[in-house]
This record gives C-alpha cells, sequence and structure tokens, in this order.
C-alpha cells in the first residue's frame, strides 16, 4: 500500500509546494494578529474566482486570478472601512466582510451553474486526487505534466521572491508597525501586497485544497511552529517542515482511508498542533513553587 | 405573484412550518449572537459554525440515515469540544486568540470534510441529504426535525430572556458581577451551551459555513440604531427574522438555490443599510453633521473677523481682505458670505461687507463667548492668558445660552478678558 508510484510523488510534492507558500506568508500574518483577515479573504475570493471563471471560460485563465485578486483586497479595504469609518468592531467587520462575499459567491456559482463547469464542492475541499490526469498541454501538443504542479511552483517562486525581497521590511511592520511608520516605511502599502499575495494564494491553490482549507494551511502549520520557538527564521524553517511533513502524512492517510487528502492534510496538522499544544503547554514550575492561576472557564 | 401569495399566505403548512422554523431561529442566533458581540467575541461563533461539521457526519455515520437527534447530539459534542479546546488553548498557549480560533476552526472543518468523503465513498443514499448541511435548505426542513429545531431555540429564547440580567454582567462586567457573589464560570458555561446549540439548530436552514453571519450580523448593524440593550435585542430578532423569511422565500421560488446565502446577502444588506444611514452612528449622517459644523464655524469666522474690524475702527471689509483673512478657503468663504447675506446678517455693497444690526448681535454672542471661555480658563483652571486662545477658538462654536449664562454668572459679568479687550455685551455701543 505504501508503494512508491510516480503519482504518489507528484500529489506529495504539489501539497507540500502549496504548503510551504500557505505557511510562509501565514508567518506574517500570524505575527500580525491577523489569521482571521486570512480566514476572511479566502472565503472572500470565491465571488471572484466564479466571475472570472465566467468571464474566460476556463479555470486557468488569467481573468481567475485576477478577479480573486482584486476581491481580496476588496475585503482588506472593507474590514478596514467598517472598522475606521463605520466603527465597527474589529471581529464583527470581519465576520461580516467575508460571509457576504462568501454568500454571493455561492449565488454565482447556483445563478451560472449552467454557464460554467464549476462546481461548488470542488471550491470549496478541492481535489487534489485528479492532479495527475489534469495536463498542461501546449498548442503544439506537447505533455509539460500536471497543470497545478506549474502553478504551486510559481506560486511557490512569487512567495519566496515576495518575502526575501521585502523581509526586513515585512518583519519590521509584524513586530512594530508604529516603529516602521516613524522610519518611514510605507506600512499600509505592505499590509496591502501581503494581502494580496494572500488572495492570489488561495486562487493558485483553491483547485487542489480547496477554499476553505487554504485557511487551514495559512493557520495551522505557523502556529505549531510557534509553539516551539521564539525566532523569526527556525519559525519559518519548522512551518516550511511541517508543510512537507502533513503533505506526506496526510496523503497515505487518505489513501488508507480513501477520503479527501486536503482534508486527511489539515486534520493531519491538527493532531500536530494539539500535540505540540499539550506537549508545549504552560506547565506549573514545582523548581520556583509556581503553579499557574486558576481562571474561571471562559472563552 | 402566485408564488408570491401562495408562500406568504400559509395555505400549505409545511411552509408555515419552515416559515415558524425560520423565525424562532433567527430569534434565538440573533439574541445569543447580540450578546457575543458585545463581548467582542463574534468570531467564536464563526469557529463554533464550522467545527460543527465533523459532529454532524459522526451523527449521520452513527444513525445511519439522517436522524436530526443523532445529528444535533453530533453537532452539538463536537461544537463544545472545539470550544472547550479555544479556550483551553488561549490559558495554556502563547498563541493569541485569533489564530486559535483560526486554527480550531479549519481543523475541525478539514476534518468534517474527511468524514464526508469517507460517507460519499459508502454511497449511502441520504448522503445528498447530507450537503444541505453546508450551504443550508431551509424549504427542506421537515416538520419532526422543526419539533427539535424549534423546541431548541425556544429554549434559548427562554433561558436569555430569563436569565438576562446576569448574561448582560457577563457581558459588560465580569468582574463586578464575580465580586458580588455571581457564579460567573457557570453562566459563562451556560452561555457557551446556548451559543453552541444555536449553531446546532441554524446548520439545517443556513449552513455551517454562513451560520456565523446570522450570529454576527444582526447585533451589529442594531448596534447602530440604538444604545440600550431590551431594543438591541428586539432589533437584532427583528432583522434576523425578516432575512430569514426572504431567504427561504428565493429558495423556494428556485428550489436550486440554498437557503443560507439569500439569508446571510439580505442581512448583510441591512447591515449596510445601517452603517450609512442609522441616525447619530451612521456614516453619512456623521458626514453630514461634520460638514454643518464645518459650515457654523466657518460663517461665525466670518462674523468674528468683521466685528474685529469693527473694533478697530473700520466699518466694513472688501470681499479680498475677508479671502485674505481665510487663505486656502475662498470656497467656504465664497459659500458662507452668501448664506450670511441670505440670512440678512450682513449688507453686502458692491464688494464691500459690513454687518446688519442682526449681524452684529450674532458676532457679538461669538466673540463674547470666546472671550468668556478665555477669562473662565484663565481664572478658574489657572492656565496662561497666552494659552488659551485655541480652546476658546473651539467652544464659541459649541457653549449654548444656558452654559453662557453659567459662565457670566460665575464670572460675574466680567468687562474684560485676559488680553484686556472688552467682552461685547448686546446692549454695548461700537
Amino acid at each position: 500500500m505504501m508503494s512508491f508510484d510516480p503519482n504518489a510523488f507528484l500529489i506529495i510534492s504539489t501539497a507540500s509546494l502549496i504548503a510551504i507558500s500557505c505557511g510562509l506568508l501565514g508567518v506574517f500574518m500570524m505575527l500580525r494578529k491577523m489569521s482571521m483577515t486570512g480566514d476572511a479573504i479566502s472565503h472572500a475570493v470565491l465571488p471572484g474566482i466564479v466571475i472570472g471563471f465566467f468571464i474566460s471560460g476556463s479555470q486557468r485563465g488569467l481573468e481567475v486570478i485576477i478577479g480573486a485578486g482584486i476581491l481580496g483586497i476588496l475585503a482588506t479595504l472593507m474590514i478596514d472601512w467598517f472598522r475606521k469609518k463605520a466603527k465597527v468592531q474589529l471581529d464583527a467587520s470581519i465576520g461580516i466582510t467575508f460571509t457576504l462575499l462568501f454568500a454571493i459567491g455561492i449565488i454565482l456559482i447556483n445563478v451560472l451553474a449552467y454557464k460554467v463547469d464549476l462546481d461548488q464542492e470542488c471550491v470549496l475541499y478541492g481535489e487534489i486526487a485528479y492532479l495527475p490526469i489534469d495536463l498542461w498541454i501546449t498548442g503544439s501538443g506537447m505533455n509539460l505534466g500536471p497543470r497545478i504542479t506549474w502553478l504551486a511552483v510559481l506560486n511557490l517562486i512569487l512567495v519566496l521572491g515576495f518575502i526575501v525581497s521585502l523581509f526586513k521590511e515585512l518583519s519590521l511592520t509584524s513586530f512594530d508597525e508604529g516603529f516602521s511608520l516613524v522610519i518611514g516605511l510605507p506600512a499600509g502599502a505592505i499590509n496591502l501586497a501581503l494581502m494580496s499575495m494572500v488572495s492570489y494564494t488561495t486562487v493558485s491553490s483553491f483547485e487542489a485544497v480547496g477554499a476553505i482549507l487554504v485557511v487551514a494551511l495559512l493557520v495551522v502549520p505557523p502556529a505549531t511552529a510557534f509553539l516551539w520557538t521564539k525566532k523569526l527564521i527556525p519559525l519559518i524553517k519548522i512551518t516550511a517542515g511541517l508543510g512537507v511533513i502533513i503533505s506526506i502524512i496526510g496523503y497515505y492517510f487518505a489513501y488508507w482511508l480513501d477520503s479527501s487528502i486536503a482534508g486527511m492534510m489539515v486534520s493531519v496538522s491538527g493532531v500536530i498542533f494539539l500535540a505540540s499544544a499539550i506537549l508545549k503547554s504552560k506547565k506549573p514550575n514545582f523548581k520556583f513553587g509556581t503553579k499557574i492561576a486558576d481562571k474561571p472557564f471562559s472563552i | 405573484m402566485n408564488d408570491f401569495v401562495y408562500f406568504f399566505t400559509f395555505q400549505d403548512p409545511s411552509i408555515a412550518f419552515v416559515v415558524l422554523g425560520i423565525t424562532l431561529l433567527g430569534i434565538g442566533a440573533a439574541y445569543v449572537g447580540t450578546f457575543s458581540f458585545l463581548d467582542k467575541k463574534a468570531l467564536i461563533g464563526d469557529a463554533i459554525s464550522h467545527a460543527v461539521l465533523p459532529g454532524i457526519c459522526l451523527g449521520f455515520i452513527l444513525a445511519g440515515q439522517k436522524d436530526p437527534a443523532y445529528i444535533v447530539t453530533g453537532a452539538f459534542v463536537s461544537g463544545a469540544l472545539a470550544t472547550f479546546l479555544t479556550s483551553w488553548l488561549r490559558t495554556n498557549t502563547k498563541l493569541s486568540e485569533d489564530t486559535i480560533i483560526a486554527a480550531m476552526l479549519s481543523v475541525f472543518f478539514g476534518f468534517g470534510i474527511v468524514l464526508l468523503t469517507v460517507i460519499q465513498k459508502t454511497g449511502n443514499p441520504e448522503m445528498a441529504g447530507l450537503n444541505q448541511f453546508i450551504f443550508g435548505n431551509a424549504i427542506a426542513i421537515l416538520e419532526e426535525d422543526l419539533l427539535i429545531y424549534g423546541g431548541l431555540a425556544v429554549l434559548i429564547i427562554i433561558c436569555l430572556s430569563l436569565f438576562q440580567k446576569e448574561f448582560s454582567l457577563l457581558v459588560f462586567n465580569p468582574d463586578y458581577g464575580k465580586a458580588i457573589g455571581y457564579p460567573m464560570g457557570t453562566i459563562r458555561l451556560v452561555f457557551n451551551v446556548l451559543m453552541i446549540l444555536s449553531v446546532v439548530i441554524g446548520i439545517q436552514a443556513i449552513g455551517v459555513v454562513l451560520m456565523a453571519a446570522l450570529l454576527i450580523t444582526p447585533g451589529a448593524a442594531a448596534r447602530f440604531w440604538t444604545d440600550k440593550l431590551g431594543p438591541l435585542l428586539i432589533l437584532a430578532a427583528l432583522f434576523a427574522v425578516i432575512s430569514g423569511i426572504i431567504g427561504t422565500y428565493i429558495s423556494f421560488v428556485f428550489p436550486q438555490m440554498p437557503t443560507g446565502p439569500w439569508v446571510v446577502v439580505c442581512l448583510s444588506t441591512v447591515a449596510l443599510i445601517s452603517f450609512l444611514f442609522a441616525p447619530k452612528k451612521g456614516v453619512v449622517f456623521k458626514m453630514v453633521a461634520r460638514n454643518r459644523y464645518l459650515r457654523k464655524s466657518h460663517r461665525e469666522h466670518i462674523l468674528k473677523t468683521l466685528y474685529k474690524a469693527l473694533e478697530e475702527g473700520k466699518e466694513s471689509l472688501t470681499i479680498e481682505e475677508i479671502y485674505e483673512a481665510f487663505p486656502y478657503q475662498t470656497q467656504e468663504s465664497i459659500n458662507s458670505i452668501k448664506s450670511l447675506y441670505e440670512d440678512q446678517l450682513i449688507i453686502k455693497n458692491q464688494n464691500v461687507i459690513s454687518l446688519s444690526i442682526k449681524g452684529k448681535s450674532a458676532a457679538k454672542r461669538v466673540v463674547r463667548l470666546h472671550r468668556l471661555w478665555e477669562l473662565y480658563l484663565n481664572e478658574y483652571m489657572n492656565i496662561a492668558p497666552d494659552h488659551v486662545h485655541d480652546s476658546a477658538e473651539k467652544l464659541e462654536h459649541i457653549l449654548t445660552p444656558e452654559l453662557e449664562d453659567l459662565l457670566e454668572n460665575r464670572l460675574n459679568f466680567p468687562k474684560l478678558d485676559p488680553h484686556q479687550e472688552t467682552i461685547p455685551r448686546d446692549h454695548d455701543e461700537l
């Protein structure tokens, strides 16, 4: 069963590429306490995907990526507008924005159901298992291999390029936005750029892992890594490593249970996350006779 | 149109049942959601609503069919587990709350998807019904489902109404509640249970992904219309019920449309209208009020300029002199002069402007308020005379006649301000 066939290798490596791209962006989202904004963006790009799909007539169109990018930025701006202009508290702004945009996306899918070949389950859960048969064939008929793998490679290159070139700015604005503004960094623009990268990554991965499960890859590996280290560089390395590990374990578990690969990857990452949380939870320090104060059951 | 009449006259008892169900659900969810919104924990509702998916699937696997009792129990258990884990992680790890919520939400949802695909592979014919839980289908609610969902909704509504005092204590000031001897831990626990229950009963009609909207949006929208808890709850419930019924109607007319998204779109429209047009807090209202204030203060500044010229012995000023007094505000000055002229506060003679009798008394009032406030700051607040001008420049537009009387009495009708300038009274000659 644990056979090493080329399809398994392809699926695992594509999943790892996607998980690494998401994890790298997720580290900065987490440090900015914007994990829920990431969640909101990944829901909110849905109408953009549907409209782009409708205009271009295929999932491969550039229109899809542009549509999703626009919606992702729109979601960020909407949250900001609700919070600053209408003075709605942040959690409610996020909740209202993403539910509205997601609802519009679902309605569009249903309205255009007979015109576009896009079913809501594919958008939501993705189906990475079909990856080996979805090939990129050029006009001259040359077979270049699976299309989604190429997308994932391109995505990772762009994410890496983005983070490497803006590493100093990203980390400074994440840790001390006030200071970065004082020394003249355009913190708002960097924030928007990060959000655009998140939207682009969401679109580029939605076929494989689904729009909602992108959230898990954005949030869970960085959160797990954060339990193990306090330094930024190790945090990024552990996150990337976790991305690969959950892809491998997730694939074989899904193969064994015959279930959704993306879903299984997320479940595996959840188990690793909870195990790390139990291992690294705050424990009473007997040496100094301290203990954690009893807190009421609260949420 | 026939559809409309057929739907809203409730000839079909099953439609009446569905509308009753969505009404109870809307009220229950809006009540719980408003409390959690006020508690600034609105996103917990989002986490719970995603987290019930594995429970629904497990309930389905155990029952082998779409049995509401199993599904509700399963959903409740997994919602409770997610809530407990969220709270445990918050106290026992260094992760921030939003990361924990996002992680729990996506992990539970991912596990739910795994179970869903496992069920799909078994080829159970009832599987089609399970997909409705993702986006909701209110029309598919059967009478026996309604008994459970409606019953739970009524339970939530009664519980929240009976213990409204305790829950408002929890939301507004839990420390005070603890200090006066309320069992805040237990109240929190009961509240969490009610919150999970309200998500559980909503999943059939609205779906897991969008159930969060029914919890968050009504409260956020209603908050723009009132500052009192009672009306807030009623308004939120009203918004939720209206949107619920509209959503149900749409999915009745177009059977392929899921209910949830339409309910959410209606609710969000209500919320957007509230954000924009609600009196006092709405964006448009605030913008209008701000513009009105800016216009008023600019008018008063022009009156003041004319009055000061009068003090220096100049009966009138040319329009250009006024424009120069307010650099970069020429357009505002043009508008203000126009409106002052219409109100007969100034007299315009070609290019030359002077105060009318009415205008003189209005200008005196502004200058009087300015100087009275300067004197008050100087005498009662011990602020140096050269530091009082800026504050007076703002307060001169705001002070009411009542405050003016108080100031006059307190300062004993002074003649001079801290800069030894006369405080003008209405009967004074110039």
